[in-house]
């Protein structure tokens, strides 16, 4: 490319946007469910892995877009890993230096960030093959779509399983039973199988509203 | 270059992995002090919990300071003591509990923190160490200046299963504990995690979690075992008092 190409042309604004909507990693690809599981109770663990994730998907995919043409073929899925590895160790001490409660709710599943298959596949799909520049791009986009659904499916979590939002209480407390009301949290809110069917609604509702998704019958 | 033959992978290979290695290092030496700060902040949150002080932190702006100032405030002494009942030197707050558990009861060295209160009744409070379902548990009991009532306990968990085991750092499952009594009849028999049982009205027992039967028992092994060290202890404290 001689001319040089705006920071936000339309083709780079796609991947941006595309990953939030017509190409979700969550409702469409189905990638990364094991950890929308486990961080969506609350609100504020989700809002924190899914900074997480846009930080280690952002960096990696630049990491790995400046040094595609150096990476020997054989070993690059070695070298993808370990930046994503070195990227996710940072994200962890970080946020147990500074997050130290938020770090101790996600516990595991910030070292399971390695793990995530959404990153993997944005290294090998985009970055190995793109700029630096369209690869953030890319990984902000995807991340960010990732997160969406994640925050989405904490909200109504936390909201029917705890009656609160980011920690604060909207259930009036006067409707408990508890309190001689006629209102109750929904505990099954709270278990894992729930956040899987909260995904699902999501999907639902996402190929009802947009067609295109819907595979056709053979 | 040919960047896909034998040499320049090894070469690739080895510079990369020094290179992350170094900067991950230097990353969790950066990290250390802060990290080990936090965690200083939760032990002393948990010792002032036990004896329900500190429990609105969460919601203070400052929360490090906030816990640092509660305890010079509460805290007032802490040392460490033989299972003879005689103080030996060491720093109360530095044991490893765990390591002190291991050791058998004649061996071990027990911590112990004073918590003097507004009307100036004393508070002793002594960490616990014991085993889950999953991994490690650990609490504080605060005991009366009887050595026998109960003022509060709190537990926490490495991995108990959320919902079950988990539910025994929760303060519904820790209220139970409150006012309860570690002798009867000047016997040693500890608080006891039934299941079964009508807990209200017997001062020895709480009720345990459904589900997390493994992590209550543990919770039940853990405070006979941990306390049992500090009985000479408490004797000589009682006889102290006596006279």
């Amino acid at each position: 490319m001689s001319n040089k190409e705006p920071l936000f042309s339309a083709k780079n604004r796609k991947l941006l946007t595309d990953p939030l909507g017509k190409s979700n990693p969550i409702t469409v690809q189905v990638l990364g469910i094991c950890s929308a599981l486990a961080v969506t109770v609350k609100l504020e663990p989700a809002f924190v892995m899914a900074l997480s994730v846009i930080v280690v998907l952002a960096f990696a995919n630049v990491i790995i877009s400046l040094i595609r043409n150096s990476v020997p073929n054989r070993i690059r899925i070695i070298v993808q890993l370990v930046v994503i590895a070195a990227l996710v160790i940072v994200v962890d001490q970080i946020l147990k230096a500074f997050m130290y409660d938020v770090s101790k709710q996600l516990s595991v599943f910030v070292g399971l960030i390695i793990t995530n298959c959404i990153i993997m596949g944005r290294l090998e799909a985009f970055a190995l093959s793109n700029k630096p520049w369209p690869s953030f791009l890319d990984g902000i986009g995807n991340a960010a779509g990732y997160g969406l659904i994640l925050i989405i499916v904490a909200f109504f979590r936390e909201l029917f399983g705890s009656g609160t939002i980011w920690g604060f209480q909207v259930v009036p407390e006067s409707w408990y039973i508890d309190n001689g009301g006629f209102y109750s949290n929904n505990g099954m809110m709270i278990l894992p199988p729930m956040a899987l069917i909260t995904v699902a609604v999501i999907i639902w509702v996402q190929r009802s509203r947009n067609r295109d998704l819907i595979e056709e019958n053979k | 270059m040919n960047t896909q033959g034998n040499t320049y992978t090894i070469i690739y290979a080895s510079v990369m992995v020094i290179l992350v290695a170094a900067g991950l290092s230097y990353a969790a030496l950066t990290l250390k002090p802060f990290q080990d700060k936090n965690v200083q902040i939760e032990k002393k949150q948990n010792i002032l919990s036990s004896v329900h002080l500190g429990l609105e932190a969460a919601s203070q702006p400052n929360k490090q300071k906030y816990i640092e100032t509660l305890y010079e405030q509460y805290i007032t002494e802490a040392f460490v003591v033989d299972s003879k009942g005689n103080r030996v030197d060491g720093n109360a707050f530095a044991i490893d509990v765990k390591k002190e558990n291991a050791k058998p009861i004649d061996q071990r060295t027990l911590p112990i923190f004073v918590c003097t209160m507004e009307d100036a009744s004393k508070n002793y409070i002594i960490p616990v160490y014991g085993r889950g379902l999953w991994g490690p548990i650990w609490g504080y009991v605060a005991l009366k200046s009887d050595f026998n009532t109960v003022v509060g306990v709190v537990f926490d968990h490495k991995s108990e299963t959320p919902g079950l085991g988990a539910e025994i750092n929760t303060l519904q499952f820790q209220e139970q504990f409150n006012d309860k009594q570690l002798f009867e009849n000047e016997n040693f028999v500890s608080v006891k995690v039934v299941k079964n049982q009508i807990t209200s009205k017997n001062p020895h027992a709480v009720d345990a979690i459904s589900g997390g039967t493994i992590t209550s028992n543990g919770v039940d092994e853990m405070l006979h075992d941990c306390i049992i060290g500090y009985l000479e202890f408490f004797k000589t404290q009682k006889t102290l008092s006596h006279e």
